[in-house]
């Protein structure tokens, strides 16, 4: 995108997000919902299979996640929403509509904000709402050379929320900052994997580009086959040069359906506005208009847990360094976690460093990792608290962490069991005085200096005393002998 | 007599039954022998299931002899076709079904085998429910028992027939603007449509959810109370059945109705409606009144628009109902096709019949952008005004007394090229329907050899209400100077 282009025309973008819901059961039957590793077919029943005569019964727990989504997308839950139906005829729709809201949904009015480059842009939540998954189509050549497509059901009647922004995103990159935030966001209040390779989490966008002081039309661009942030932000950069090069020839803009083509790096028609489906949505007769009582909506609020942003605003006014608060609170077991061990008497700023760096690099490192760390909270609070009045090395921290993933044991033990640190003066100069004398090269370079030769003499006390000396002691100590030397 | 038990209620053969009089392997022969004799001129069943009948009935002696019992035990009884059945084709009278063999139990039919009852086969229907002829059915038509040249009245005609000539001893059926009611009338037999709701609709296949029941079709009041109690109650496969208690219909049957209050609105007996008919009606109403019951006129001012309003929720709703039968998964298929289009296309073509393609359009035009508020939402309007004018009227009477059916059971064909002279053999059943209102008929008298029902109209869940003043008239009435039924004669 050019610069003049870019103030001459205003870019206008909405986002879709269809996401897949962690539930025990399938919408509206009671196949199990997690299929991720069956064979196909194997996870339907005469309901989601769309048999004749069957009917739907709604999944109480996919209604609570949607309300969950709705609440920390700041939304209004009414208390009346009911399903509808929308009809389209296609082979992966078992029974050529699907079970969707269209103007009660479960959530409307909610905003979500979204930081780029520091700066803030509030991004309108129109809707949040709930409905059906299809099955999933494969297009295979067949034995005989013929074209033929193969449907799993698995997939069929899965519950998927629907997220509608306000076309409040004016750049690729405030769209891409939605989509990572909302990611984190949904796997902090525990509702999806929202993992994008696996379709858990699909972006659809609505771009359009209208000449600056001009009132902004009807017209948009749906933009669909983005399977990563990065491809959402390519297809959108693609969109607003392609749309920006048409106004400035003159050339109308269609109302269209395009697909993201990742390897050409282009966006193609799919559909245009003659093939536009009529969805002849109706009320969902089978199912009764659901009533969401205010003991409902007040009870998932009270179990929702802190939002990642007031988390983090809280670690950073205790001091904790801004990035590594950014990165800690993608991950809400590790938030948790850390939050646990600050709560235990550990200083923020010390914690979230230290777990975001260290800790993390243990812990991912362990095989056969479940889902809970093993560590009570309690233990790495006092490891740190060892580190921070010195009674620990930054390496030697390092050593007992793993040492205490590895044998469960108690930091106070384990430091213990390797001997106190040695930071007596007398023994420290003997020791130093012992490696000056042994490494005249070294004592040449430092005197030349090269600054390496300081950390190469320091290693060599530390190996003899086997991590045990505390580095700035040492440090200081050869320093000041080489210096009066 | 073994060889008459197909003549039997009921309420009489459990008596029988009961006593060791007869078994349930006799009478279930005896009926399967029946069916055997008279349905190649009756057409009333699509599948007889002979050998699972006698399984059944062989299974209930057997409970029964080591001391067990059932409402229903060792009773015969049909199902519409609309019903799935685990096992057995379930095609709704269409062709786009055939070979279907579902692999579940509507609830009804469950409730129905725990309480017992023995399943003879699957009865005829108008298409997907979509007829009051039954001339709609893709397979045949069914005749009416009591004149063969006369239709049985639909959509459950073969349910109706098939009671009526004495072929089961009552029958399920499924009523969506009267389809239960109006063939009952047809027919002379009683017809139960309870509240909507008040049946699990879960593998009834559904024609228009907002308004499907399952109804009862039986040889007298009693039978129908005992049938409702074993069918009603909640499901929780279908969101939209009552979670309200089951009373127990049978023990309140017999009531006095000293003091009810009976209202008889006008907008029944306008034009259109056969004078013999009326008077029909109006002589039951009269019994009713010498029983101890008021008569009130009251007014339902919203009566001539259930028509229109029916036929455009009606369809909506089947044409989204019916979208599903495209050959992928069961039924018809089409191997000639080349690709995924065409073959569902030819599927839906061949398989559905006349009236069912005339609905989905219908329903699809109503529901499509730019006429859904005109249509539908209008349509969803004086569906409300239709039903508060039941509320008003229900704050003044207990039931509400109307014909079933303007005139009685006319020639096969005499309809078939006039859709809507069809749709009007539903006008005095549609609006409480669209009401989910429960609803009954009972035979009232003869017009021309051919019987004419009353309708009996309660408010919702007052089934025992409905029933008791049902059986009341009945009583009264006792038995109707009938004329021989055509079945029977030569
Ligand atoms: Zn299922």
């Amino acid at each position: 995108m050019t610069t003049a282009s870019a103030t001459a025309y205003r870019v206008v973008i909405g986002l879709e997000t269809h996401v897949q819901l962690r539930t025990q059961s399938k919408m509206f039957c009671g196949c199990a919902a997690d299929y991720a590793n069956a064979r196909p077919n194997t996870h339907v029943c005469p309901v989601c299979l769309g048999m004749p005569g069957v009917l739907p019964v709604i999944n109480r727990e996919a209604v609570d996640h949607t309300i969950r989504t709705g609440l920390a997308l700041n939304c209004e839950i009414p208390e009346y929403a009911k399903f509808d139906r929308k009809n389209y005829a296609y082979p992966d729709l078992m029974k050529w509509y699907q079970i969707s809201q269209y103007d009660l949904p479960l959530c409307i009015n909610g905003h979500f904000d979204v930081e780029v480059d520091g700066a803030t842009t509030r991004v309108g939540i129109t809707r949040v709402h709930l409905e059906e998954d299809t099955a999933r189509l494969t297009h295979v050549t067949a034995a005989d050379g013929a074209p033929a497509s193969l449907i799993d059901v698995n997939r069929s009647g899965s519950p998927l929320m629907e997220i509608v922004s306000e076309p409040d995103i004016r750049t690729p990159a405030e769209a891409m900052a939605y989509g990572e935030k909302l990611r984190a966001l949904l796997r902090w209040i525990g509702v999806s994997t929202a993992n994008m390779e696996d379709g858990a989490l699909r972006i659809d966008a609505n771009i359009s580009v209208w000449p600056q002081g001009e009132p902004i039309g009807d017209v948009k661009v749906e933009v669909k086959n983005m399977n990563s942030f990065r491809a959402l932000g390519r297809a959108l950069a693609f969109e607003i040069e392609r749309q920006t090069g048409r106004r400035e020839r003159g050339e109308a803009i269609e109302q269209e359906t395009r697909g993201w083509d990742e390897t050409s790096g282009a966006t193609r028609s799919q559909r245009t506005k003659e093939y536009a489906h009529d969805y002849r949505y109706f009320p969902e007769p089978d199912l009764p208009p659901l009533h969401v009582t205010r003991q409902r909506v007040d009870a998932l609020r009270a179990a929702l847990p802190r939002m990642p942003d007031q988390v983090a605003a809280d670690l950073i006014q205790q001091s904790a360094p801004e990035a590594d608060v950014a990165e800690l609170v993608q991950d809400r077991p590790l938030t948790d976690y850390t939050l646990a061990v600050i709560e235990a008497g550990a200083s923020a700023g010390e914690a979230v460093t230290w777990i975001v760096h260290e800790f993390r690099r243990a812990l991912n490192a362990q095989p056969n990792r479940g889902a809970a760390i093993p560590i009570p909270p309690a233990e790495i609070a006092s490891l740190l608290t060892l580190r921070a009045k010195g009674s620990v090395s930054s390496t030697m921290a390092g050593e007992v962490l793993d040492e205490m993933f590895a044998t469960g044991k108690a930091a106070e033990d384990i430091v213990q069991a390797r001997g106190p640190q040695i930071s007596g003066q007398d023994e420290l100069l003997a020791i130093a005085r012992l490696v000056i004398q042994e490494n005249p090269q070294a004592v040449q370079d430092y005197r030349d200096g090269k600054g390496r030769a300081l950390q190469f003499l320091m290693g060599q006390v530390m190996r003899i005393t086997r991590g045990k000396a505390n580095p700035k002691a040492v440090s200081e100590l050869i320093r000041s002998e080489l210096e009066s030397a | 007599m073994a060889d008459e038990l197909y003549l039997l209620t009921l309420h009489a053969a459990a008596r029988g039954l009961r006593s060791g009089t007869f078994s349930s392997v006799e009478l279930t022969r005896s009926l399967l022998d029946r069916i055997e004799s008279v349905d190649g001129r009756v057409g009333a069943y699509l599948t007889v299931t002979a050998d699972l009948a006698l399984e059944q009935a062989a299974d209930a002696d057997t409970r029964r002899a080591s001391g067990r019992d059932g409402p229903l035990l060792g009773l015969p009884i049909a199902l519409k076709d609309v019903l799935s059945t685990a096992g057995v084709q379930t095609t709704c009278a269409s062709r786009i079904l055939e070979g279907f063999i579902p692999p579940y139990d509507a609830t009804a039919v469950t409730r129905l085998k725990n309480a017992g009852a023995v399943t003879l086969g699957k009865t005829n229907m108008d298409e997907f429910a979509m007829g009051s002829s039954n001339e709609h059915s893709g397979y045949k038509p069914a005749r009416n028992p009591w004149n063969l040249d006369k239709v049985p009245g639909g959509s459950s005609g073969g349910s109706a027939a098939a009671v009526a000539a004495d072929e089961c001893l009552a029958a399920l059926g499924s009523d969506t603007g009267g389809s239960v009611r109006q063939p009952a009338a047809l027919c002379g037999c009683v017809g139960l449509k309870p509240t909507y709701g008040r049946i699990s609709r879960f593998g009834l296949i559904a024609f228009a959810s907002s308004l499907d029941q399952i109804g009862v079709l039986t040889k007298d009041v009693t039978d129908a109370a005992l049938l409702l109690g074993v069918l009603a109650g909640h499901d929780p496969r279908d969101s939209t059945s009552a979670d309200e208690p089951v009373p127990e219909y049978g023990g309140e049957l017999n009531g006095d109705i000293g003091g009810l209050r009976i209202g008889v609105a006008p907008e029944y007996f306008g034009e259109g409606l056969d004078p013999q008919v009326g008077d029909s009606v109006r002589a039951a109403i009269d019994d009713l009144r010498g029983l101890g019951a008021t008569e009130r006129e009251i007014s339902l001012p919203h009566t001539e628009y259930a028509l229109p309003t029916y036929y455009v929720i009606a369809p909506s709703e089947a044409s989204a109902n019916l979208a599903r039968y495209n050959g992928v998964k069961y039924g018809l298929s089409d191997p000639q096709a080349t690709d995924v289009d065409e073959m569902m296309a030819r599927i839906r073509g061949r398989g559905f019949g006349s009236e069912v393609k005339r609905r989905i359009m219908i329903g699809t035009f109503a529901l499509s952008s730019g006429y859904y508020d005109a249509y539908y939402v209008r349509a969803q309007k004086v569906r409300t005004l239709i039903k508060s004018d039941f509320e008003t009227a229900f704050q003044d009477v207990d039931v509400i007394a109307a014909p079933v059916v303007p005139s009685p059971a006319f020639d096969l064909g005499a309809k078939l090229d006039d859709p809507v002279a069809m749709y009007q053999s539903d006008i005095m059943t549609l609006p409480a329907s669209l009401a989910g209102l429960p609803c009954m008929s009972i035979p009232c008298g003869f017009v021309d050899g051919l019987p004419v029902g009353l309708q009996l109209i309660a408010p919702p869940f007052a089934e025992s209400r409905l029933l008791q003043a049902a059986r009341a008239y009945e009583r009264a009435r006792g038995n109707l100077p009938a004329p021989l039924k055509a079945i029977d004669a030569a």
